[in-house]
């Protein structure tokens, strides 16, 4: 793996950072799985491509994607929290026709290449001399850390508490007066709204949109976040919490860039960043078997060669000691 | 001052689990009061508690506060006059929110949050300090504690602090006590009745314990098959034993749980 690709590593982890923080939104702070990622992300690129080609500014079409990309959750919250329709669902709904959506968006065709117009990266690779993908990694970097800046201070304030405890303890705060729909509804908005403004990225890094870029798109989101909580395990510091999944991201793609200069195909990297969410969500029931285990073996040779009944002895063992490791668990 | 009137709801009508939950309610609480309500097993305490709160809507009547009807009005509009407390600890605090920060959302129960203001600062940071001292736990110096980290009894105290924060209309205990063990369980009530005293707050009290029920408040209610089958104020109320209680359970149907037997 040469510098070059780890440059160019580290400026996707940071495009897709943007999208990660919107997934952050929804899956950690709101406590909803929303999978209307997968289509929005494509959707703010398309939007974005077909836009730029029609010679409006760059930056007005990256806000552009960002709104459209809002409407797309604005759907999924509609779905959610009117219809109350499970958030997965409603997500996957969305997805799905989304996907008809993007292709209209596109006139039709599978991608379209956004070479011949100016953006936003070109422009900043031309005044400051640089070449394209490292331009692409200096917009990531200061969108990413508008991102989190914004968040930051947004969730600090009365409106974003009241975002925190929607996810934390919804019947609490609806007791003190706060519409939870709305503020799933908003979640929702703003989540995808950032997803769209990283697929318009992308879509100036890679210089084309495509009709399946956003594919496993929430995996690689979720990917990221498991990642980047693995290093920032130990803050609790909420603007640490979001650069955390930033990082992540660019962990994931470093590590993608790894694996493809290894031989591997990018589209390996579907099922690896798979099978990293699975390890890192499992991670807590393996910790558990491997106890209960322990334990069985113990209680088997202190009862089970004494008692002729010994099975319902053991099994009671187990669950008492299985109830208190996940109390246990709970407040480490 | 919260008003009932002819509330009626029956749930799963037209089957045969048909079941009349609330029969024809009138209560008038005047300001101020502090009213406990006991009942056995189905009697529809919670289920009043419920129409009163707003996750439930009545099937008939009318709920006032201070002359508003607020029959119509979702939960979470009622929050700006009813303050509540739930059985279940973990339900009144959001856990992975400190202590400061669980009440400065509790401070601006039913008001609009702006997006433009910090949720805490150096101001509101003190006046937090100042209330939980007040309620004696040594909870002040760690303001900045996950509320998770808590036990029950601090939970149950800090969620009793959060709802009267901002002084409700009405309070609404539901068995806030009966998850907690016996000691820390009359702390907590011995700081609703401080709290309830010294900010003279309406307050309605559900229990399952008869001798909470007749120590607490100025007035006690007795639900049965959805109707409230005795109200008793003042000294009257004062005179009243568990005896007297126990002898108008037996006149229902519904023999009295072992709980509030000996409880």
């Amino acid at each position: 793996m040469n510098i070059g690709s780890l440059l160019g590593a580290i400026g996707q982890g940071f495009i897709w950072g943007i999208m990660t923080l919107g997934i952050y939104i929804t899956y950690k702070i709101l406590n909803v799985s929303d999978l209307t990622v997968d289509g929005s992300f494509a959707t703010g690129g398309a939007v974005f491509a077909v836009t730029a080609l029609s010679n409006i500014h760059p930056t007005i079409c990256l806000f552009i994607a960002m709104f459209v990309g809002g409407i797309c959750g604005l759907v999924t919250g509609i779905l959610h929290t009117k219809f109350k329709i499970p958030a997965i669902l409603a997500g996957i709904l969305t997805q799905l026709g989304l996907y008809s959506v993007n292709l209209r968006i596109l006139g039709d065709k599978a991608n379209i290449s956004v070479a011949p117009v100016s953006t936003n990266i070109t422009f900043l690779a031309n005044v400051l001399n640089i070449p394209h993908t490292r331009a692409g990694m200096l917009l990531g970097i200061i969108i990413s850390i508008m991102c989190i800046l914004l968040l930051y201070f947004l969730l600090g304030t009365e409106f974003g508490a009241s975002i925190r405890a929607t996810g934390n303890n919804e019947k609490m705060i609806r007791a003190l007066g706060v519409n939870t729909d709305n503020i799933k509804l908003f979640g929702i908005i703003l989540s995808n709204m950032l997803i769209g403004l990283s697929g318009a990225l992308l879509v100036q890094m890679n210089k084309y949109a495509d009709v399946g870029m956003g594919k496993g798109a929430i995996v690689y989101g979720l990917a990221s976040i498991v990642i980047g909580e693995v290093f920032f395990r130990r803050f609790s510091n909420f603007g640490i919490k979001l650069m955390s999944s930033v990082f992540g991201c660019i962990v994931f793609f470093i590590i993608r860039a790894f694996v493809i200069s290894l031989g591997l195909k990018a589209n390996d990297m579907q099922l690896l960043s798979a099978t990293i969410v699975v390890i890192a969500l499992a991670m807590p029931i393996f910790k558990e078997n491997i106890n209960i285990r322990k334990v069985g073996k113990i209680n088997s040779l202190n009862e089970m060669k004494q008692v002729s009944s010994s099975d319902e002895i053991v099994k009671e063992k187990i669950e008492k000691r299985e109830v208190t490791e996940v109390g246990g668990g709970n407040n480490a | 001052m919260l008003k009932l009137k002819n509330i009626y709801k029956t749930f799963n009508s037209g089957t045969i689990n048909e079941k009349r939950a609330l029969d024809d309610i009138n209560l008038v609480l005047n300001d101020g009061d502090f009213v406990t309500v006991i009942g056995g097993n189905g009697a529809g305490k919670s289920t009043l508690q419920n129409v009163i709160s707003g996750t439930i809507m009545p099937d008939f009547g009318t709920v006032e506060i201070n002359g508003i009807n607020i029959t119509k009005y979702p939960e979470h509009k009622r929050a700006k006059y009813i303050g509540r407390v739930f059985q279940d600890p973990m339900l009144g605090t959001a856990s992975d929110m400190w202590i400061e920060e669980n009440l400065a959302l509790a401070i601006k129960r039913g008001e609009n949050r702006s997006a433009f203001k910090w949720m805490i600062d150096n101001n509101n940071s003190l006046f937090f300090k100042e209330q939980v001292a007040k309620l004696g736990l040594g909870l002040e110096d760690r303001l900045k504690t996950k509320v998770k980290l808590l036990s029950g009894g601090q939970r149950q105290a800090i969620t009793l602090l959060m709802s009267t924060l901002k002084k409700p209309d009405l309070l609404m205990l539901d068995e806030h006590t009966a998850a907690l063990d016996p000691k820390t369980a009359s702390l907590v009530l011995n700081l609703t009745d401080e709290i309830v005293k010294t900010s003279n707050i309406t307050t309605l009290m559900i229990t399952h314990n008869m001798r909470d029920a007749l120590n607490y408040g100025n007035r006690l209610i007795m639900m049965d098959q959805g109707r409230i089958i005795f109200d008793v104020a003042g000294d009257e109320k004062k005179k009243l034993t568990v005896e007297d209680l126990l002898q108008k359970f037996n006149t229902t149907k519904d023999a009295p749980s072992d709980a509030m037997i000996l409880g």
